[in-house]
C-alpha cells in the first residue's frame, strides 16, 4: 500500500496500517497529512520519573480510568536502549494490566536508540499521527535516567512526575531541571510507609523562593488502586502557570535543535574539521545550523 | 521503501515480542531469551505472564513486531501455538515470524512447525544458537525469502 492508502486506513480506525506508519515515523520518515487540526486535538500527557516507581503501573490505571468514561487513549513507552548492543528490552507492558484489553488502549514500546532524525523529532511526528487518528487521549511515559530522555516529556501538554516513599530520587529530578516541568507531582505506593513523609519533604522542598506557584504533590496506590480518580481530577483540571509554559517551549526548542544538529548530514564533516582543528567550535555551530 | 508489507528494517536486527502464552508461570528461559537477544541488538518487547492468543496478536500488531517468539512449559503449546499463528495470519500478519521454545516433545515438533513456527528451542539450547537463527532469518529475508507464518516457504531450523 502507498502512503495515502495507509493513512487513510488508519485513520479509519486500522491498527495494523497505524502501527506500520508508526515504525516508518521512527526509522525518520515524514509523513504528509493535515496537523494541528483543532477539532482532533488530543490531549497529551508525559510521565516521567526515576526507575522502580511504578509508572508503567500507574499507567495501567489512567488507562483504565480513561476506558471506563469511554475514552481511547495511545501510550508511547519509551525505554533506553543499550548503549553496548543497540538493542533494548521494552518491558513496560507487563506492568500495565489494561495494556492489551480492547479496542479504546494502543500500547506502543519504544526505544530511544535507532532513530536517525533523532528522538523527539519522531516522537512529535508519532504524537501527530495518533492525533489524526482520533486517539484522543496520548500517554509518553518516559524512565527518570540520562537528562535528554526525562525532557522528551517536556513535548507533553500536562506533566507528571512521579517518585515513589523513601527513595530521594526527587533530588535527582531537581538536578535535572525536571521538577520545574512538572505540573503534578505523584507519590505512588501511598500503602507502603514512608508515603506521607515523602509527600511532606517533598512539599517543603518545593515551596519556591520566589514566589512560583509550586506544583501539587499527591498521594496514590496503583497497586491498590487508590488516588487514581483524585489525581486526574487534579490533571485535568490544573492550570499550567505561564512561566511552566515557557520552560516547556524552551525544552522543547533544544530538544528539536539538538536532533537537528545530530541528523544532520554534515555532522561528521564538521566533527572531523574540529578534531583536525581546522576550524572552531563557533565555526562548527553556525555551518550545522544552515 | 513505502511498497508492499511491513517496513524492511534498515539494520540488520529485529524487533521481537517475547510471549507467555496460557496459564504456566514460570518466565525465567523467556526472561533470560529476552535478554540475550537485546545483548544481541534486537529489539525486545516482553509482555508479561499468562496472555491469551488474542492478546499476544494485538501486541505484536500494536508493537509492528517483525518475530514472535513464544515460550510455553505447560503442555498446551498443543493448542495455543496453531491458534496464535492463525490469529496472526488472520489479522494480515503473516509476514510475522514466530520461533517457540520451552518443554516442546519431540513428537510434536512437526505439527509445532506444520502450525507456523519456523524453529523450536528446547531446555539446553544456547543463547548464541538463537542470535545464529534470526541471522540467518534475517538474510533470508534480505534475499527476498518469505518466512512468516503465513508463508509457504518451507525453511525451518532443525
Amino acid at each position: 500500500m502507498d502512503q495515502d492508502s495507509l493513512l487513510k486506513s488508519a485513520a479509519n480506525g486500522n491498527r495494523r496500517d497505524l502501527s506500520r506508519l508508526l515504525t516508518y515515523l521512527e526509522q525518520g520518515m515524514k509523513l504528509n497529512f493535515p496537523k494541528n487540526n483543532p477539532s482532533m486535538k488530543s490531549s497529551v500527557m508525559g510521565i516521567t520519573g526515576p526507575p522502580g516507581v511504578g509508572k508503567s503501573s500507574l499507567i495501567g490505571r489512567i488507562i483504565s480510568y480513561w476506558n471506563s468514561r469511554n475514552q481511547n487513549v495511545a501510550v508511547l513507552a519509551i525505554d533506553p536502549s543499550s548503549p553496548r548492543s543497540g538493542g533494548a528490552l521494552l518491558g513496560d507492558r507487563v506492568r500495565m494490566d489494561s495494556a492489551d484489553s480492547g479496542e479504546l488502549v494502543y500500547v506502543r514500546s519504544l526505544s530511544t536508540g535507532g532513530h536517525p532524525g533523532g528522538m523527539s523529532s519522531s516522537l512529535i511526528s508519532m504524537i501527530e499521527l495518533l492525533s489524526y487518528c482520533g486517539w484522543e487521549n496520548i500517554v509518553i511515559e518516559t524512565v527518570g535516567s540520562g537528562q535528554s530522555e526525562i525532557k522528551i516529556v517536556a513535548f507533553a501538554d500536562k506533566i507528571i512526575l512521579v517518585d515513589g516513599p523513601d527513595r530521594g530520587d526527587i533530588i535527582q529530578a531537581e538536578k535535572a531541571g525536571i521538577i520545574e516541568l512538572a505540573d503534578i507531582i505523584v507519590i505512588n505506593k501511598s500503602d507502603l510507609p514512608g508515603a506521607i513523609k515523602a509527600a511532606e519533604s517533598i512539599r517543603s522542598s518545593l515551596s519556591f523562593a520566589d514566589g512560583k506557584t509550586s506544583p501539587d504533590v499527591v498521594l496514590v496506590s496503583a497497586q491498590m488502586n487508590e488516588g487514581i480518580d483524585e489525581m486526574m481530577d487534579l490533571v485535568e483540571n490544573c492550570d499550567s502557570p505561564d512561566w511552566r509554559e515557557r520552560i516547556k517551549i524552551q525544552e522543547r526548542l533544544i530538544s528539536l535543535w539538538d536532533s537537528r544538529l545530530l541528523s544532520s548530514p554534515n555532522l561528521n564533516r564538521v566533527i572531523n574539521e574540529l578534531q583536525t582543528g581546522s576550524i572552531s567550535l563557533d565555526d562548527a555551530l553556525d555551518d550545522l545550523a544552515r | 521503501m513505502l511498497q508492499g508489507g511491513s517496513p524492511v528494517r534498515i539494520f540488520d536486527t529485529m524487533k521481537i515480542v517475547m510471549a507467555k502464552p496460557g496459564l504456566d508461570g514460570h518466565d525465567r528461559g523467556a526472561k533470560v531469551i529476552a535478554r540475550s537477544l537485546r545483548d544481541g541488538g534486537h529489539e525486545v518487547v516482553y509482555t508479561g505472564l499468562r496472555r491469551t492468543p488474542e492478546e499476544i496478536s494485538r501486541i505484536v500488531m500494536d508493537e509492528d513486531a517483525n518475530a514472535l517468539g513464544l515460550s510455553t512449559l505447560s503442555g498446551a503449546h498443543d493448542v495455543l501455538v496453531p491458534r496464535i499463528c492463525e490469529l496472526l495470519r488472520e489479522t494480515g500478519m503473516g509476514n510475522v515470524m514466530v520461533f517457540l521454545g520451552g518443554i516442546i516433545p519431540d513428537r510434536d515438533h512437526e505439527s509445532m512447525f506444520s502450525s507456523g513456527v519456523r524453529a523450536i528451542f528446547g531446555p539446553g539450547s544456547r543463547t548464541d544458537e538463537i542470535l545464529s537463527f534470526l541471522d540467518e532469518a534475517n538474510s533470508r529475508v534480505e534475499s527476498g525469502a518469505s518466512i512468516g507464518v503465513g508463508d509457504e516457504d518451507g525453511w525451518r531450523w532443525d
